[in-house]
């Protein structure tokens, strides 16, 4: 038996939710205003628990690195946020978005979780609305909504390509409204080196002032744990430059296990590696997709005269062209999820294809939809006549109106211009669905800590769908968590303040000043980036879009080398009383050069591919992932023992009792 | 490229700050203007020496960390751009570069180029939101249909990034330019229109707490918000204020 009690409520799928709300325990508001907590992370999900905790009237303190709450990591998501609203009609429901989330996910998440998510997502978009978050409308008035690959509907609500930054300002003016009326007590440029416990239960954290370097106690009845995804342990990704995994790790380090490290999304549409000099590798979003068609060329010859700039993508006739993902899947076409996606660019690529100096590029092409457009808008402006190069002129505007700004982005950042030539994109790094394990309620493994948002192993399983990320942090932080953290809470109302005066608080602080006098004397012959880098191409080349057992095994080795020797001469100028932007990133290598021996251990043990795991062992003649639901319908949750090859694996089984386990076919 | 960098230090929020002049070679047109800073940190590290501290995140124009004045520009020569999203290709082999952090009374430096921009923070506070509370228990979102127009003026309005640009190249330091499309976002739903009173008058109140100066009419503000935040904001803003100051 699995020591991992996912406490999911009995009873029929569509209403275990409403029922475990109706018989979880609560807080009496009176005796929620003697109740703390900490909230680690502003992004979507932290600012939303934060807003909302503070609401139902616990004091809340919140921290994030960054100077202001609003610059969370979350503000740059570009696409859009899935809700089974149906305003389409096209036959949506809370159903059909939970079956494709669990099917997207590779039949790799928990049933219940999914299913809530569903259906508390049409609140989602209720609540940003009656917050004045500015979504897109049509002329009606009404919320326009676009699709996302791995999905037939139109399910997906958006603000032009910057929705991410609208649902943020929204949980953002939440949260000031709260810090107004005094409930919220708002800690930025702060940074939570460790989690404290007492007695086995989470009552705090040591936290940094990234201003002054003061290490600071702070404590409290329940922490949560909102402070993104790891993204970053690959050094290029098109996470934010800041985005760690520390707090999450130095809470894995105090006991909380970590779920499916290794299940990483390697997102379809990002503008291809330039050169060595680049620090992070941009998304274009993926509702591109919709009216992009993705192509290379079909002989090898036309491939290498492109590259050779001999020859231009524009030039090439329609039967040179090969519009792979509608050949390989039809019924999805250029809407497949993001994985199936990914490995047909890199399948091409690897063959020969690409399209840009380095080989790895395929063409995102927006022809087509410049002259369909064009020619709707003629007809319905009462242009009859038009000829096609005004249709096309009429298109170009269209598709600007959609998604101007990230072609703008695409030029500023490439120097050529995508209504002109089409695009070049390839896969990188984007997402990680692995984190802190959590049960139903979003506790961890250590009572009082909780974990919100991408920090934990989340609803996604191997794969994300696109707009599901978004989600699933307001969700959690919105309309899921504040009322699990309740049931826990509700033992602690006789409690009384949390003194950080006590032996616990007074040893974790002394952990933490230790660790950073150790990196602060490293002997000093390289930079924190120097190791940085070094790990990130370990882990894309062995750890990335595909692997096998020999090139993870000697990961893990290299690793624990890299580590070695980074906490022997790692260079860290300055000193660590004031701010020392290098010795925030020591902090944050440092536990990425632990995380990444997890990941490749974690890939290693799972022998199958599912989603963003594609173990090259384990594939079909056609080259697709082969799953093994037999021995691996599990939830891999990792356990702490000093060194991260020695982790103790323990299995949650997924159990599925209202979808059918199939092969996740697009075809 | 080959460039000379001259770059404002500051030890500390008190220390006195002075320009240092850097040398710095290898700098390739398809950098942005922030991996330029990179290298140049990579090599005074190697030396042993403090890197330039600098406030940046998403590098992708999105999240408004970056903040530098180049060559007295905030964010540089380029136009609706910010620090991260500027490349190298728009500067000469041979160019002297002078980088230096805002400069605002109500923008504090905290180390060489980095700023306190807290007052921003607490601007919004005084009143940038909608008393809607976080329950789940709001009205079906499309029970209030939004004019496509107005919808995409406030989306427009709330595209600000929050950098502070606005601030830096204004003369008289003032947050006009921000606050205004603060105000506007909210006045142009119908979602925003019941508090619109007491927001104008919260969020402009605390503008001067801050510090921050008036607005003369220069304009320099929208000429360098990387976002393309139009003036006609301050305009809607002053009417707004001008409304609440005489119905209340
Ligand atoms: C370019 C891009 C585009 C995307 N587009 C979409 C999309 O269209 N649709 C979609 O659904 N998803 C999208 N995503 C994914 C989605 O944006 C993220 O998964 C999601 O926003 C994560 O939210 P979060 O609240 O969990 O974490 P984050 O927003 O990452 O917030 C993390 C917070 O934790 C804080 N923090 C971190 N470590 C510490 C520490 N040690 N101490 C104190 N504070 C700390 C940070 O300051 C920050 O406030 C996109 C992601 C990217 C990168
Ligand atoms: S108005 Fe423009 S310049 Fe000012 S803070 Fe907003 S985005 Fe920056
Ligand atoms: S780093 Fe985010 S806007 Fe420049």
């Amino acid at each position: 038996m699995s020591v991992l009690d996912s406490k999911v409520p009995q009873g029929p799928l569509a209403e275990k939710w409403v029922t475990h709300k109706n018989t979880i325990n609560l807080v009496n508001p009176a005796n929620k205003r003697n109740i703390d907590v900490i909230v680690v992370g502003t992004g979507l999900a932290g600012g939303s628990a934060a807003a909302t905790l503070a609401e139902l009237g616990y004091n809340v303190k919140t921290f994030c690195y960054n100077d202001s709450p609003r610059r969370a990591h979350s503000i740059a998501a570009q696409g859009g946020i899935n809700a089974a609203k149906n305003y389409q009609g096209d036959g949506d429901s809370n159903f059909r978005l939970f079956y494709d989330t669990i099917k997207g996910g590779d039949y790799r998440s928990r049933e219940a979780n999914v299913h809530r998510l569903a259906e508390v997502s049409s609140n989602i978009i209720d609540q940003c609305v009656a917050q004045g978050v500015p979504f897109a409308r049509e002329y009606g008035g009404l919320l326009d909504n676009r699709s996302f690959g791995g999905v037939l509907v139109s399910r997906t609500f958006y603000a032009a390509g910057q929705t991410g930054q609208q649902l943020l300002l929204g949980a953002y003016s939440a949260l000031n409204r709260q810090i107004n009326r005094g409930k919220v007590q708002p800690f930025n440029r702060h940074e939570m080196l460790d989690l404290v416990k007492v007695d086995g239960k989470a009552r705090g954290i040591i936290a940094r002032n990234l201003v002054t370097g003061e290490i600071e106690r702070h404590g409290a009845h329940a922490v949560v744990i909102a402070s993104g995804g790891y993204g970053n342990v690959f050094f290029l990704s098109t996470n934010a430059m800041g985005s760690n995994v520390m707090a999450a790790w130095r809470t894995h380090r105090r006991g909380a296990y970590f779920a499916n490290p290794c299940y990483t999304q390697i997102h379809p549409t990002c503008i291809p590696v330039s050169g060595e000099h680049q620090s992070k590798l941009t998304l274009m979003s993926e509702s591109l997709r919709n009216d992009g068609r993705i192509w290379v060329p079909k002989n090898l010859e036309d491939a290498k005269a492109i590259r050779e700039g001999k020859k231009r993508g524009v030039d090439l006739k329609e039967e040179d062209r090969d519009y792979y993902l509608e050949r390989r899947y039809p019924a999805f076409g250029n809407l497949v999820p993001r994985d199936v996606a990914s490995r047909a660019a890199k399948e091409r690529c690897d063959a020969g294809y690409g399209v840009n100096k380095t080989g790895n590029a395929v063409y995102l092409d927006f022809e087509a939809s410049f002259l369909r457009y064009g020619k709707v808008e003629a007809l319905t402006s009462g242009h009859k006549d038009a000829s096609e190069a005004e249709m096309i002129a009429l298109g170009k505007k269209v598709i600007e109106k959609k998604y101007g700004n990230l072609f703008d982005m695409y030029r500023n950042i490439t120097d050529e211009n995508p209504y002109e030539v089409p695009m070049k994109i390839f896969p990188a790094v984007h997402y990680t669905m692995g984190g802190l394990w959590v049960d139903y309620n979003l506790q961890t493994t250590v009572p009082g800590c909780f974990a919100a948002g991408e920090a934990n192993f989340s609803d996604h399983g191997a794969n994300r769908l696109g707009a599901s990320a978004l989600m699933q942090g307001l969700a959690d932080g919105y309309f899921v968590l504040p009322y699990t953290i309740g049931d826990y809470l509700a033992n602690e109302i006789r409690t009384g303040e949390i003194s950080t005066e006590t032996p616990e608080f007074e040893q974790a602080e002394k952990d933490t000043r230790a660790r950073i006098e150790k990196l602060m004397n490293g002997a000093g012959t390289h930079s924190v980036d120097y190791y940085h880098k070094k790990l990130g191409l370990i882990m894309w080349n062995k750890c990335g879009m595909s692997r096998n057992a020999e090139d993870l095994q000697s990961a893990m080795d290299e690793i624990k080398e890299l580590r070695e020797d980074f906490w022997k001469n790692v260079k860290v100028p300055g000193s660590a009383d004031t701010k020392n932007q290098e010795l925030e990133k020591a902090g944050r290598v440092a536990d990425f050069l632990e995380l990444g021996e997890l990941f490749a251990k974690d890939a290693l043990t799972r022998d199958e591919s599912c989603g963003g795991h594609f173990r090259e062992e384990y594939q079909t003649p056609e080259g697709e992932a082969l799953r093994d639901d037999e021995n691996f319908a599990f939830v891999s949750a990792w356990e702490y023992n000093e060194n991260p090859r020695d982790a103790k694996l323990h299995k949650e089984d997924l159990v599925f009792e209202n979808v059918e386990l199939k092969t996740r076919s697009y075809k | 490229m080959k460039l000379t960098l001259k770059i404002w230090r500051q030890a500390g929020p008190e220390a006195k700050g002075k320009m240092v002049t850097y040398p710095l070679d290898g700098v390739d047109g398809d950098m942005s203007f922030l991996e330029m800073m990179d290298i140049l940190n990579e090599e005074l590290v190697n030396k042993g020496e403090e890197p330039v501290e600098f406030d940046h995140d998403c590098r992708e124009g999105i999240c408004g960390s970056c903040n530098m004045m180049i060559n007295g520009q905030p964010h540089g020569p380029q136009k609706l751009t910010t620090t991260c999203q500027l490349h190298m290709r728009k500067f000469n082999d041979g160019d002297t570069i002078t980088i230096e952090p805002w400069r605002a009374a109500a923008f504090p430096v905290i180390k060489d180029l980095i700023v306190d921009r807290s007052s921003f923070d607490r601007i919004q506070q005084a009143g940038a939101y909608v008393s809607v509370n976080t329950s789940g228990n709001t009205q079906d979102a499309n029970s209030i249909p939004v004019e496509k127009e107005k919808a995409d003026e406030a989306f427009h309005s709330a595209t600000c990034i929050g950098c502070g640009a606005c601030v830096a190249a204004c003369k008289n330091a003032s947050a006009m330019l921000f606050t205004s499309a603060k105000v506007s976002q909210y006045a142009l739903l119908p979602q925003g229109e019941v508090e619109a009173t007491k927001r104008v008058q919260d969020m402009v109140r605390q503008m001067d707490i801050e510090g921050f100066g008036n607005c003369t009419n220069t304009g320099a503000c929208m000429i360098e918000c990387p976002k393309g935040i139009k003036l006609e904001n301050i305009a809607r803003m002053n009417r707004e204020y001008l409304k609440a100051e005489t119905l209340s």
